[in-house]
């Protein structure tokens, strides 16, 4: 194990996040506070509290999800692409280093981010709303696999894009309606009943389901599948990476 | 010396269907310089990615210090520096952050002296602290030098290391090789510029359409395939070559003022002797002379366009 390697892989994305502490701290939190202004405030006190928790506390775990899934997918992308739009790529390629270890580097340092900005939007919501956590941690796990889940989709991601435009196309058409509809913002069981089927074909449903039990023990599909489907993404990723590294797919030729 | 790099039938054909490599044989002695020529799209970078192990070879295999670069890829890269053609540089990350990046990235502990060593052998100390972004192409060039010796590389591949590079620099370069030489370090060059292949090799490679013409002690090579010329100015014009001087070859100018003799520096006997007396007898004055030697870049041409 090329333990230098993987420390500096990390080390030096760790650094590029501190360089760019604004875009990767400071715009999150923000964005989380006007959801609550917006969502937990303005829309929330009139809406009544769901299976006994309040509007506001509801959305809590939706909006952490909503922010690490975002934030690991762009930055887990951005961190594999500009090192091959660039050509400083090359130096990885040559290194003595084995796929697993770059992923390390790379995927550690995505999810450790992402863990990061997750806290800090608990810590934030917790300024505006009550929160409980009944299952800390459960809610820990699915936080890291998440994380870890959404990272290496990043990474695959941004590996297969060849042009700035794949590298935004998929978070803007795809992750983002898929985690807006996947119950940030309310119960799928406020849905009517067709829609709570189609919402069962929506693999966030699953994650943000999870996590929000973890919190106030209610949930829209059983905690056992929330995690179940959220390892079985994981493993679906870490299976598309491996094919990427076996074949060296767009890194390569 | 020790073979260190082992080439054995090694192929590339690219995806599209390009064969940039056909069955290249190429041994790289421990310890020397070795200067691989060839006109663009030659085979020279994808023969040095695939020893680095940044394109996947299609057949043959390599061994560098007597390890495979494809089983034994840890063995293998953990030796190698590479210093690539392109310029491609982080651009927010300092001189100094970047290097430390790359010795760590080869399996190096942090080594705060020998970064100090080599930055200064590439006169970089001085922007240690400075972004990348905001150094000049030629300073560009010094700090993927910089991280390629960050790791203490026993092999280093220079890939065209002074295209586009002004005289100053090309000098500093030619004073890192031959400092990395006497520390013993093989180092491996392509470029374009034939005058960097006979000031800095000891053995030259010609490689064409993916295959390796030639490879031979440079001096060797120059001594063999090399020409002299002999040029005589002559007194008075010359209508034509008179034909009591046709077995010589000679050629007359276009002014006709000037003769010039080709002769084999191999051959003991040059000829010489025998045309001036000839010329006198034809009544052929002339005032001058001067003999020339082709170049390493007379020869490469003649190579490239022969295919030999």
């Amino acid at each position: 194990m090329n333990f230098h390697a993987v420390q500096a892989i990390y080390r030096y994305e760790m650094a590029r996040m501190f360089r760019t502490v604004v875009q990767s701290i400071v715009a999150p939190v923000l964005s989380t506070s006007l959801y609550f202004v917006i969502f937990g405030s303005a829309i929330g006190s009139r809406i009544t509290e769901i299976d006994g928790v309040s509007y506001g506390s509801f959305i809590v775990p939706g909006l952490i999800m909503l922010s690490i899934m975002t934030e690991s997918i762009s930055n887990s992308s951005f961190a594999i692409y500009f090192p091959k739009f660039t050509g400083t790529v090359f130096e990885v390629l040559s290194a003595p280093v084995s796929y697993g270890e770059v992923l390390l580097g790379y995927v550690g340092a995505a999810a450790t981010k992402s863990v990061i900005i997750g806290t800090i939007i608990l810590v934030t919501a917790s300024f505006f709303v009550d929160i409980e956590i009944a299952h800390p941690l459960l809610m820990a796990t699915f936080l890291l696999l998440t994380c870890v889940s959404f990272c290496l989709f990043g990474f695959i991601l941004g590996i297969w894009a060849d042009g700035w435009e794949k590298l935004t196309i998929v978070p803007i058409l795809v992750v983002m309606p898929l985690t807006f509809l996947g119950g940030t913002f309310y119960s799928i069981s406020m849905l009517p009943p067709t829609w709570q089927t189609i919402s069962l074909f929506n693999p966030v449903v699953y994650l943000i389901s999870g996590f929000r039990w973890s919190f106030y023990e209610n949930a829209d599909v059983s905690v056992a599948l929330s995690l179940g489907m959220t390892i079985a993404f994981l493993l679906a990723c870490l299976v598309a990476v491996r094919w990427i590294f076996k074949t060296g797919y767009r890194l390569r030729s | 010396m020790p073979t260190i790099i082992d080439i054995q039938g090694l192929t590339k054909t690219y995806a599209g269907g390009f064969e940039a490599l056909k069955s290249v044989d190429l041994q790289i002695n421990e310890g020397e310089i070795f200067a691989l020529l060839g006109p663009n799209g030659a085979g020279k970078t994808t023969l040095i990615n695939i020893v680095c192990g940044i394109v996947n070879p299609t057949a043959g295999r390599v061994l560098v210090g007597g390890h495979d670069i494809v089983t034994e890829f840890r063995e293998t890269r953990a030796r190698i520096g590479l210093v690539p053609q392109e310029l491609p540089t982080e651009s927010f990350e300092t001189v100094w952050n970047t290097c430390r990046f790359s010795r760590g990235l080869f399996g190096k502990g942090a080594d705060a002296a020998h970064l100090e060593k080599v930055l200064r052998s590439v006169s970089l100390w001085d922007k240690k602290d400075s972004p990348c972004m905001q150094l000049s192409g030629g300073m560009k060039r010094r700090v993927l030098i910089a991280k390629a010796l960050a790791h203490e590389p026993e092999i280093l591949f220079l890939d065209e290391p002074t295209a586009g590079v002004d005289v100053e620099l090309r000098q500093d370069m030619w004073g890192v090789v031959k400092d990395l030489r006497a520390e013993g370090v093989t180092v491996i060059l392509t470029t374009h510029y034939i005058e960097e292949a006979e000031q800095l090799a000891e053995r030259v490679g010609v490689i064409n359409h993916g295959e390796i013409i030639v490879v031979e002690e440079k001096d060797r090579l120059m001594r063999e395939l090399g020409k002299k010329q002999l040029t005589l100015h002559l007194y008075d014009e010359l209508g034509a070559v008179p034909s009591m001087l046709d077995n010589y070859g000679l050629e007359l100018s276009d002014d006709r003022f000037e003769l010039t003799y080709t002769y084999d520096t191999k051959g003991e006997h040059t000829g010489i002797t025998d045309l001036i007396k000839d010329l006198r007898d034809a009544g052929i004055r002339f005032n001058d002379l001067q003999t020339s030697q082709s170049s390493l870049e007379d020869i490469f041409v003649d190579l490239v366009n022969t295919g030999r």
